[in-house]
């Protein structure tokens, strides 16, 4: 059985009574723990921030050439927070409510109170530090409204909410590295985890300029390495995001947690080349002002969209869901999108003879708040889209269609944040934790920051003052056996029998087979063949993995290799996930549970789970089921109309 | 569309490096520069050859990896990152010459890769408000104008790429410090201890091997955030010079 450790009681104390019952660390002895912190996003910063000022010794680790690259820079939008400075009548309850109804019903209560209650806090720390949050010109802070909800709660600084906060959190790590509690590892790529009587107590890692592995031991570990929608090759996510680390950890032990919930991103720039490299979000924000159409007549559909009557345009969100219209969550718009692209209406180029996209227009807009204040809030989106595309968007409506974009699966995580390996522990997008099958927008840096700053310092000091640690050296057979694991599986990517393809041919393949049977709609038989599929891709993988150069210095073609090879395996699991999930719910959407209307139909009697997998050697992934039980919100049936 | 391609190859700090000639074809106008790099990249390891290595992540123009000199212009082009430069931009069958930053203090890793951890040490000097997690007051006990607060937005907008520094005849970073402290500085929460951050950042700065500021501007010119000289000039201000 699963204990997910959640307090009993009314819900509002929970956090309060929990935190009280947490052991503490004195402050002259935190100094002798070592704590390795995997990732420095906001979850991975904060954190190391946090635990530096408390004085313990901290090691942290990322891929790229500084923790200021993490992929969370990129995030657009804003970021949540009850705080009801609008008097709009939210609250953290409301809060609650829309994260829980968000994710239809998927994720505990628990956890969620608990991010809706520290939402304040954060908006708070990160002001303090120098957040250049939008203002109003009064000088109070402004919000703007994000999707599956009807409140303002959305604090943002212009479309680079997640650069600044991310800068933010650097800036808090780096006053610890120079104090000396943090020792930072850029270029550093965590390869496996050490376990070493049931408890992680260190890393293996490769040194990405010189190739060397080495093994760091610590008294525990933090893992908060990010999402891996890069499994669909296409995504929104930064060309590095990989599942690597978590995907050790659950061979490692670690279960693995709804591995299926992926959320894909209504509006992104579609894609238009076989050799593309990546999909550019386009952030939910501008749906606060921007209108999404089709041409109501198929013939219509290559007509330039100025040229197009208003009487014959057909703005199917304001349509289907008069009360949310294009504030619908994001699995709802991303349907409603595929599902008009797929009766013929879709517009731009046609790929595979379809049109994949529709329009996203900020005529109305213009015309009633004038170029000026639409630049304010989104000129960096437009200029990155004009860029992209070639096409100006203050005169021709942006083109968009969904595409991959976040994690909700992830390393499944007590309330403490810790995996099922004792002292392992996952924050931010690595974990399952908060958003049940589909996340809110601007919801995933507060769960990142609440992990950082107010959760894991807390939870990982209890782990510390509850447990005694052996003294440990690189010398333990533990150690040996995982360097000998990370660096036969190297030899192995270095030297494939028959060598033949690059990284990208295998990872263009598995995309393919992803998108197409675990994506936005998905279905027995498709997921059934799939599964075979990827096995086959895996043994391909091996036979004919082609990486030119050597292991012993900085190699991107292996560093590319071992990712993918990763993301082929946790694929498998995906869509087993999905198979085995008889139900539709937020983004996962099985086409013989949808309810006549097209939208997900949930399985409360035999769904009503957190499905929790666990890796067996030579064997298929067992599920272990952690049931979800609503004491406070009534699960019902999820309506936007 | 078909380039001809002179690319700065290296395999390491210690050895000596030069520019390899490669012809690439089939490039679509749509085709970014980066895309156009893996497709090179995917076509030798067709031929058994070793990659060419460059920083990228996002792709988008934010997270300030990708580092290339093309035909002399850091990022290639004004106003932008190296991965948001389209092949549309460029006439067909031009000749392109590929380089890593040129600067003394960062470093060549190998091919187009360049050690820029000189940056960080410059922010770990002092780039930050000395506040402890967890102590803020209420968000808007603060108030900050709506014209203060777009001010620090547009120097806190620098994404920490270094074409400033790689183009500066005096390899200095001041650009990079000033966009950090004028940041700083225009917010009433974080304009404490300003005077002190810019020098520790200035002195470490200097410490690492960059040049101070002269006045050539060329930083300005290159800077894909669109930071202005003016930071340097409110820098100055703050540590009392000019
Ligand atoms: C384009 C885009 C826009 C977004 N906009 C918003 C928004 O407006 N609002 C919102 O709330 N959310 C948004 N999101 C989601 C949000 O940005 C992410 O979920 C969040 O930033 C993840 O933060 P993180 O700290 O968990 O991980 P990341 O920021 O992804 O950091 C991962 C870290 O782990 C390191 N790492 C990974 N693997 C390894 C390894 N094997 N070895 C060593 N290091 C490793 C990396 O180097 C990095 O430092 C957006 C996402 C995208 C893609
Ligand atoms: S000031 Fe401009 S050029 Fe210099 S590091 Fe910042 S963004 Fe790059
Ligand atoms: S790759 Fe991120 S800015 Fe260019």
């Amino acid at each position: 059985m699963l204990n997910n450790f959640e307090p009993v009681g009314p819900l509002e104390g929970r956090w309060k009574k929990h935190l009280f019952d947490l052991a503490l660390v004195a402050p002259q002895n935190r100094h002798k723990y070592n704590i390795i912190v995997v990732g420095t996003g906001l979850a991975g910063a904060s954190l190391c921030a946090t635990l530096g000022e408390a004085n313990y010794n901290v090691h942290s680790f990322c891929f790229q050439d500084s923790p200021r690259r993490a992929h969370s820079i990129a995030a657009q939008g804003g970021i949540n927070a009850a705080k009801n400075y609008q008097n709009d009548g939210d609250s953290v309850w409301r809060l609650f409510y829309d994260t829980i109804k968000g994710g239809d019903f998927r994720a505990r209560e628990s956890n969620v109170y608990r991010l809706a209650e520290l939402s304040s806090n954060i908006i708070d720390q990160v002001v303090a530090q120098g957040v250049p949050f939008a203002r109003e010109y009064s000088g109070y802070l402004a919000n703007r409204s994000f999707g599956g909800t009807q409140v303002s709660r959305t604090f943002y600084a212009k479309g680079q909410t997640g650069q600044q906060l991310l800068l933010g959190a650097y800036s808090a790590m780096s006053r610890q590295i120079e104090n000396g509690f943090v020792t930072h590892h850029s270029r550093s790529e965590i390869l496996d985890i050490i376990v070493i009587n049931d408890r992680a107590r260190g890393v293996i890692v490769r040194d990405l300029i010189t190739g060397e592995i080495n093994s760091y031991i610590a008294d525990c570990v933090v893992l908060c390495t990010g999402g891996y929608v890069n499994a669909y090759y296409l995504s929104t996510n930064a060309k590095g995001c990989n599942a690597s680390a978590v995907w050790r950890a659950f061979k490692q032990g670690a279960f693995f947690a709804n591995p299926s919930f992926t959320q894909i991103h209504p509006t992104c720039i579609p894609p238009t080349l076989e050799t593309q490299s990546k999909l550019t979000l386009m952030s939910e924000s501008l749906r606060n002002d921007g209108r999404i159409w089709t041409p109501k007549n198929i013939q219509d559909c290559e007509k330039d969209p100025n040229q197009i009557e208003e009487k014959d345009r057909d703005y199917f969100l304001e349509r289907m869901y008069p009360s949310f219209a294009n504030l619908v969550p994001r699995d709802v718009a991303s349907r409603a999108v595929k599902h008009v692209c797929d009766e013929g209406h879709g517009i731009g180029s046609k790929i595979n003879g379809k049109r994949l996209g529709v329009y996203l227009d900020f005529s109305d807009v213009i015309k009633k708040s004038g170029v000026k204040e639409v630049e304010e809030k989104y000129g960096n989106l437009f200029t990155m889209y004009k860029r992209i595309t070639n096409e100006d968007p203050y005169v021709t409506p942006m083109k968009i269609y969904p595409a991959p974009h976040y994690s909700m699966g992830g390393l499944w995580v007590d309330y403490n944040l810790m995996t099922t390996i004792n002292g392992l522990f996952a924050g931010g997008e690595a974990n399952f934790s908060d958003h049940g099958a589909n996340r809110l927008g601007a919801s995933a840096l507060m769960q990142g920051l609440a992990d950082g700053y107010f959760i894991l310092p807390h939870t990982i000091a209890n782990y510390l003052a509850r447990n005694s640690f052996d003294e440990v050296d690189e010398n333990h057979p533990e150690v040996k056996k995982a360097l000998t694991r990370t660096k036969d599986r190297i030899f192995k990517l270095m030297n494939a029998p028959e060598a033949e393809y690059s990284p990208e041919y295998f990872h263009q393949k598995l995309g393919k087979i992803l998108w197409d049977a675990c994506g936005m709609s998905r279905n027995k038989t498709r997921l059934e063949s799939a599964i075979c599929e990827i096995k086959s891709l895996q043994e391909e993988f091996w036979h004919k993995i082609k990486i030119t150069g050597t292991d012993e210095d900085l190699n991107q073609t292996l560093e590319r290799a071992g990712r993918v090879v990763d993301f082929i395996e946790l694929g498998a699991l995906m869509c087993k996930d999905a198979l085995n999930r008889e139900e539709s719910c937020g983004s996962h959407a099985r086409t013989e549970y949808l309810s006549e209307s097209g939208e997900a139909k949930r399985d409360d009697k035999n769904f009503s789970f957190v499905a929790a997998w666990e890796y067996l050697q030579n064997k298929e992934p067992v599920l272990h089921e952690e049931n979800l039980h609503f004491q406070f919100l009534k699960p019902t049936v999820r309506d936007y109309k | 569309m078909i380039f001809k391609l002179h690319i700065w190859r290296q395999k390491n700090s210690q050895t000596k490096g030069g520019f390899v000639t490669y012809e690439i074809d089939n490039i679509s106008e749509d085709t970014s520069f980066l895309e156009m790099l893996d497709q090179l990249n995917e076509e030798l390891i067709t031929k058994g050859e070793d990659a060419i290595v460059f920083d990228h992540d996002c792709r988008e123009g934010i997270c300030g990896s990708c580092s290339l000199v093309v035909n002399g212009h850091p990022h290639g082009k004004k106003m932008r990152t190296t991965c948001q430069l389209y092949m549309r931009e460029y006439t067909n069958q031009r000749e392109l010459w590929i380089e890593p930053w040129r600067a003394n203090t960062f470093t060549i890793i190998k091919d187009l890769i360049t050690d820029r951890s000189s940056f960080d040490k410059i922010i770990q000097a002092g780039g930050y408000v000395s506040m402890h997690s967890g102590c803020a007051p209420d968000a808007n006990s603060i108030l900050v104008e709506k014209k203060d607060a777009e001010e620090a937005f547009d120097s806190a907008n620098c994404i920490g790429c270094g074409a400033c520094a790689s183009v500066c005849p005096n390899a200095s970073a001041t650009l990079f410090v000033a966009a950090k402290v004028s940041h700083l500085a225009s917010l009433p929460q974080s304009n404490i201890g300003t005077k002190d951050r810019s020098k520790k950042m200035l002195e470490r700065m200097e410490s690492l091997g960059f040049g101070s500021c002269s006045n050539h501007r060329h930083c300005e010119s290159v800077c894909p955030k669109n930071i202005s000289i003016k930071n340097i000039t409110k820098l100055n201000k703050i540590i009392g010079f000019g």
